[in-house]
């Protein structure tokens, strides 16, 4: 009878009903989009780390597994690592920002090649002279980019040569020695790749070139993958809970006009239940319930909705952004909504309950 | 029943508001007995105390001194929980604006007053014979504002006897209504106190109304002055 009266007093009100269920709905799809696209970064770094093929990752001495620093490293210790027990392939690499989150790399195509067995070219092919670059199947897509157009990047025009497939080392890749000219890094790189002749030697290995480059960060690829996640992203995790806490507030805010309104509006129906023989848990059980549908309802939609704004950045930003469903949120998240829009309903319960009878069945 | 076989037992009944800081005194020692199955009319002047006495008899407010007994049970005494309680089984109300859940219909308006006394929502044979005496059988289904005033305010008060309450306490039951309506309403209250022995006790203005009661009980600056 209750989810009744509920139901109806809810198809009552349909504006002030969708505009709650609305609210509670951005509130859900905000903590989901903002979760996706911080895995979704993380986790399409890391795919295009382990495209790459190495087996041991050798970033500089001090360095984070996730920042976009430039080129402290010397070329001399790709040699160092080449003449390394079962090191078949060393290469280096060079990641220059270039506003925002977004880098170029500079890559020597040829051992690149050897490391990774090369870009899979979707069209186009290599570099075909100094300042030709490859672009990802993504970055051109955003961009409206085909072989032979040009690209404005470090204050240059560069001729696409080559569009591959995503999910190998980068989106914009440009010749190792040009942009080490053009960023006065001569002779610098920002990560050094090794390849072995057997994975199974990683262990071992790394043990060996920790022991000689004590100061210098060496991961497996295994190690450097698992080093992408919200945790390792400083402030990202506070970020989160930011918006989170900001989330609630606003659902808060939301219920609480609503459910206040709404029991000023029935104000003369809570005197009805009440000269019935309604009692404080009968009325609150009616508000309460009212919330909690609106709650589950907007959780629902805002899950709908995060598959929206997914789209959205995939479409419009798909070369800078990447966002992921994230179903292991949904019910965290649906908990979180539900939390903030029964503390809204709190109050206005609390004044239901404590309104006189008399003076509510005298209401107009 | 209290003593000397009343079903309302009232006794000295005082009742003092308190507006800012003025007292207002709304009844001054009323006594009162009305004996089960009675049909009785309370008139007065507006400020009489006669819905100041309606609402200390349904519990919506407790009195200030003085006693009030309803089939035995001491209404002076009770904690405002109690009072709620009592109102689930013991009192139905019928309000002169009638007073229906406007989001429901006139069967789920009825039903919701049984699923507050934690009785089953479906009603015997006994409700089916009053629905038809109310005339409102094939109505159920409509929502109030699709219902004349006369038919909600005999929904209103299928809704006040459902629980088969020791008395019913109509507020001006006619005081909205055009002079069929108000016949019908009223023809309504006598035949369910005659067919069913329900007790009533009625307000009202109007004469011709209170000429439906058995006895009429007069009341003016919150005295019962016959």
């Amino acid at each position: 009878m209750i989810n009744k009266l509920v139901l109806e007093n809810l198809k009552h009100r349909p504006v002030r009903t969708m505009l709650s269920i609305f609210a509670i709905a951005i509130e859900v799809t905000m903590i989901l989009t903002l979760v996706g696209l911080s895995r979704g970064m993380l986790d399409e770094s890391a795919r295009r780390a382990r495209g790459v093929g190495a087996d041991i990752w050798i970033r500089p001495p001090g360095s984070s597994a996730i920042s976009f620093s430039s080129a402290p490293m010397s070329e001399g210790l790709v040699r160092f690592f080449s003449e390394q027990p079962h090191v078949t392939v060393a290469t280096g690499t060079i990641a220059q920002p270039i506003g925002g989150i977004d880098t170029v790399t500079g890559v020597d195509l040829e051992q690149f090649s050897r490391l990774s067995g090369g870009f899979r070219f979707l069209s186009g092919g290599p570099f075909q002279g100094q300042d030709d670059i490859l672009v990802d199947e993504r970055y051109a897509k955003q961009n409206g980019l085909k072989v032979g157009s040009y690209v404005k990047l470090l204050n240059k025009q560069w001729r696409i040569s080559g569009i591959f497939e995503s999910g190998k080392l980068a989106r914009m890749v440009m010749p190792l020695r040009r942009l080490q000219e053009l960023t006065g890094n001569t002779g610098k790189l920002t990560q050094i790749f090794v390849k072995l002749d057997d994975p199974k030697l990683t262990n071992d290995t790394l043990r060996l070139f920790k022991a000689k480059l004590p100061d210098y960060a060496i991961y497996s690829v295994e190690e450097f993958t698992s080093l992408f996640s919200v945790n390792n992203v400083p402030g990202l995790k506070q970020f989160i809970y930011v918006v989170i806490l900001i989330s609630v507030i606003v659902g808060f805010l939301v219920v609480f006009l609503s459910m206040y309104t709404a029991v000023l509006e029935r104000t003369r129906e809570i005197g009805i239940l009440k000269s019935l023989g309604a009692g404080p848990g009968y009325i609150l059980a009616i508000l309460v319930r009212e919330t909690l549908m609106l709650a589950a309802i907007g959780s629902l939609l805002g899950i709908a909705l995060s598959y929206g704004t997914r789209w959205l950045i995939l479409e419009f930003a798909g070369a800078t952004l990447t966002a992921m469903v994230t179903p292991d949120w949904w019910p965290t998240t649906t908990l979180i909504a539900v939390a903030g829009a029964v503390m809204g309903a709190l109050y206005p319960g609390w004044k239901a309950i404590k309104q006189d009878a008399l003076e509510a069945l005298s209401y107009e | 029943m209290s003593k000397s076989g009343s079903l309302i037992s009232i006794q000295g009944l005082g009742k003092v508001y308190r507006v800012g800081e003025v007292h207002v005194e709304a009844l001054r020692g009323v006594d009162l007995e009305v004996t089960a199955g009675e049909f009785v009319a309370i008139c007065g002047p507006s400020g009489s105390g006669k819905s100041t006495l309606f609402h200390i008899l349904g519990g919506l407010t407790p009195p200030s001194s003085g006693s009030v007994s309803i089939d035995g049970t001491d209404l002076a005494k009770m904690t405002d929980s109690g009072r709620t309680n009592m109102r689930k089984t013991k009192v139905g109300f019928v309000f002169q604006k009638y007073n229906l859940l406007p989001t429901l219909s006139a069967r789920d308006n009825i039903a919701i007053a049984r699923h507050i006394a934690g009785k089953p929502l479906e009603h015997d044979e006994w409700f089916a014979e009053v629905l038809d005496l109310l005339g409102i059988s094939g109505r159920l289904d409509h929502k109030p504002r699709a219902m004349s005033g006369g038919e909600q305010q005999r929904v209103a008060i299928a809704r006040a006897i459902v629980n088969h309450p020791a008395i019913l306490l109509a507020d001006e039951p006619t005081g909205n209504l055009d002079t069929k309506n108000s016949d019908t309403v009223l023809n309504v209250l006598r035949g369910l106190n005659e067919r069913l022995g329900q007790t009533i006790l009625m307000i009202t203005h109007n004469p011709e109304a209170a000429a439906y009661g058995h006895r009429t009980v007069n009341m003016r600056d919150g005295q019962i002055v016959y």
